[in-house]
């Protein structure tokens, strides 16, 4: 079991290198609000959500607007139901407390290192969880970082290191391709998710373009296990 | 406003965000729990990951600009083709800060 835990923490270590990266612009971010390291130190263990937070960080003006914020936060981290539900047959089997325990841990990046391991068959909840405790470290060390180095990086966007988030995310999503079947799904999620981006306020274009991609293969003509009993689409 | 009633509102804050964040979180995976894992349901549920990542990010690729646009497929074909993370990342992100060194 701890071996499976390095495992995971082991092959998140490549992006937990650009989570620090991105993480260190949060913290610039949060000494210029007056967040406290203490206070940030605080969100990154209780939340550990970056878009969450840097999203928390911006509306973060005195007098607080508790409402808007919790609004906005559950808005942008709507589609952890969609990743949590993706992770059911990782957990099939497991007690509802190892349930609870190991789902804390999950953010974008250990969660898409853990879905491609486990297309090839070598993730575990373990796994997901030694990344998550990698990406939780970096993710500390990057924005305490920044916090503490604020005045130094005094040009983020010079060294590009707002394009990191892109970047990872980017290449995360390369090993998740499987093949021409995605084609499409892909190119309905992307295209979604820039239209509704700029029709709609908030974060809701990631859950609504990742659905709609996902729906395409909905409508592929059905294998031989499938879909007993449905004839209509 | 005293600094009692704004250091509970900051906590307060926080706190609504974790529990709001971890609800989510371990709810679709109770959700999914509950869900029949074959079929149309499959096909869906197999195609989220992908899409949700591509989702997440095809806005800001929108936006990056030119170069980006560049970076960000240098950064794909270099993942697709070496599979390593760190270096298809350095590689796109490179690309975006020469370019805006002119």
């Amino acid at each position: 079991m701890l071996g499976v835990v390095r495992m995971g923490f082991v092959a998140n270590l490549p992006v937990a290198v650009s989570v620090a990266a991105y993480g260190s612009i949060l913290g610039v971010l949060a000494a210029q609000k007056q967040i406290t390291w203490h206070l940030l130190l605080t969100m990154n263990l209780s939340i550990f959500a970056g878009a969450a937070q840097f999203v928390m960080v911006d509306m973060w003006i005195p007098p607080l607007r508790i409402v808007e914020i919790t609004l906005a936060v559950l808005a942008i981290n709507l589609r952890y139901v969609l990743i949590g539900a993706s992770l059911q047959p990782l957990f099939q089997g497991k007690s509802l407390l190892h349930k609870l325990l190991m789902m804390h841990l999950v953010a974008d990046e250990n969660w898409a290192v853990t879905m491609a391991a486990y297309r090839k068959g070598t993730a575990s909840t373990y796994f997901l969880f030694g990344g998550g405790m990698c990406i939780l470290l970096a993710w500390c060390l990057g924005t305490l970082t920044g916090h503490t180095l604020g005045a130094v990086v005094q040009n983020p966007e010079g060294y590009a290191l707002d394009f990191v988030f892109v970047a990872v995310f980017t290449a995360l999503l390369m090993t998740l391709w499987r093949g021409k079947p995605d084609l499409a799904p892909w190119l309905v999620a992307a295209v979604s998710a820039v239209l509704f981006q700029q029709m709609l306020p908030g974060k809701w274009y990631i859950v609504i373009g990742g659905i709609s991609g996902a729906l395409v293969p909905v409508f592929y003509p059905s294998t031989s296990e499938s879909d007993s009993g449905e004839t209509s689409s | 406003m005293t600094a009692i009633a704004s250091n509970a509102s900051v906590l307060l804050t926080i706190g609504l965000a974790a529990m709001v964040t971890y609800l989510l979180r371990f709810g679709g995976l109770m959700l999914a729990g509950s869900l029949p894992r074959s079929g149309r349901w499959k096909r869906f549920m197999d195609a989220l990951p992908g899409t949700i990542l591509l989702s997440l990010i095809a806005p800001a690729i929108v936006s990056a600009g030119l170069w980006g646009g560049v970076g960000t497929l240098a950064t794909a074909l270099c993942a697709y083709k070496t599979k390593n993370l760190l270096l298809s990342m350095l590689f796109g992100v490179a690309i975006v800060a020469l370019s805006r060194q002119f």
